[in-house]
């Protein structure tokens, strides 16, 4: 047993050959059947995912951009809206300042044809108070006329009429 | 107990087969294995494919560790199959030996300093070859005199003591392992008490061996991409 532990007891020149010859015709063969495919298909899986990693990269960056350019239009219309709304406010502070102006125009046309209406009406009443008064006083002095006229004056008086209306025939 | 190697000449040439058996038996483990785990490849990996992505991923590691992937890259192949074979053979004489005829037919490949050496010197001649292919002769020679002149012949020693100790340590772990695994075998089918105490130490040597196969696995593969990068990095 212990003869070939002794270097080159058990030596035999061909196991060099075949060792050699075994060896590479294994590698050689592992090139072409395993490791070479196995290599593609890491190289391939590293490529993939570095292209992954890039394509993530870069809808990252479409996506920031993206929401940049919503984030300005949020703004831009909310400042839309804002100028919108003042506007609207401004236009019903003028539309009411309006109303107000023309109601206090009317008010005052109302006020001065009443004015006038009641002018007019005491004129009227004026007049014909005055008419009243007239034939009052006249009622009364025919009243008194007749009361202090005798026989004789009336006697004269008819006669005088009538020599009028004899006149006149 | 005594186990002889088959030896049997071929066309001249002193073959041990049962080192020519085993050699083909770790080859054809590893080649079905490599190609069993790769046969449906999946961008979302599955069962054995995570298997051998680890096993590239852990090689790679191996590399990067020594030199820039740029340079060390070439050589992933290589450190994957060096890992898998040198694994599987470790591994293989672990279960049971068998011996017919006093010879010894399964055992570990690398429990043999011809093959673990015929590696090793594989991976050193590798190492050379590079160094001399990637970094041109003339900076290749230079490397011997580097850092400084008079280390030249302790330079050219290390070159023959990184290929001896590259494949004695294998070997010697491996073939240790074997021995003693054979020698409480031996023990355990000798009497019942014998099976009884050896039973324990068995399995705990066992378990130790598949621990020490991996190491070596890993150390042999490391090593050479060690050696690889000494030659062919620019960076020292």
């Amino acid at each position: 047993m212990f003869n070939s532990l002794i270097l080159g007891a058990g030596f035999a020149a061909g196991d060099i050959i075949y060792q050699l010859f075994a060896f590479i015709v294994l590698l050689a063969l592992l090139k072409k059947f395993a490791w070479g495919p196995l290599m593609g298909i890491m190289k391939d899986r590293e490529q993939h995912i570095a292209n992954e990693i890039d394509s993530a990269e870069k809808n990252r960056k479409e996506a920031e951009a993206f929401l940049n350019e919503q984030r300005e239009e949020m703004k831009r219309v909310r400042q839309e809206a804002k100028a919108m709304l003042e506007n609207q406010k401004q236009m019903a502070d003028q539309k009411g300042q309006e109303l107000i102006e023309a109601a206090r125009l009317e008010s005052e046309r109302l006020k001065e044809a009443a004015t006038a209406e009641i002018k007019r009406e005491r004129e009227s009443a004026v007049a014909s108070l005055r008419e009243q008064v007239a034939s009052l006083s006249v009622m009364i002095a025919s009243k008194v006329v007749e009361k202090e006229l005798d026989e004789r004056a009336q006697k004269q008086l008819i006669d005088e009429y009538l020599d009028q209306a004899g006149d006149q025939k | 107990m005594e186990h002889h190697a088959p030896i049997h000449e071929f066309l001249g040439i002193s073959f041990n087969l049962s080192n020519v058996l085993m050699i083909t038996i770790a080859s054809a483990i590893v080649f079905i294995l490599a190609v069993v785990s790769t046969r449906t490849l999946a961008m979302r990996p599955t069962g054995l494919q995570n298997f051998i992505e680890w096993v590239m991923d852990f090689v790679k590691g191996l590399i990067g560790s020594t030199m820039d992937w740029k340079t060390g890259g070439r050589f992933l192949f290589l450190g994957m199959t060096l890992l898998m074979y040198i694994f599987v053979s470790n591994m293989l004489g672990l279960p049971f030996a068998i011996a017919i005829d006093s010879e010894l037919w399964w055992k570990s490949p690398t429990a043999d300093p011809t093959i673990t050496l015929t590696l090793a010197t594989m991976v050193v001649v590798l190492t050379h070859y590079y160094g001399v292919k990637m970094k041109g002769p003339k900076e290749y020679g230079k490397g011997f005199f580097s850092p400084l002149k008079f280390l030249f012949p302790f330079k050219l020693i290390e070159e023959f003591s990184n290929t001896l100790t590259l494949g004695l340590r294998l070997y010697g772990n491996i073939y240790a392992g074997e021995i003693l695994l054979g020698l409480l075998a031996g023990l355990g089918g000798a009497s019942f008490a014998g099976a009884l105490g050896a039973f324990l130490p068995m399995l705990a040597w066992q378990g130790f061996s598949i621990f020490v196969g991996t190491i070596q696995a890993f150390i042999f593969t490391m090593l050479t991409m060690v050696y690889m990068a000494h030659k062919v990095a620019d960076d020292h």
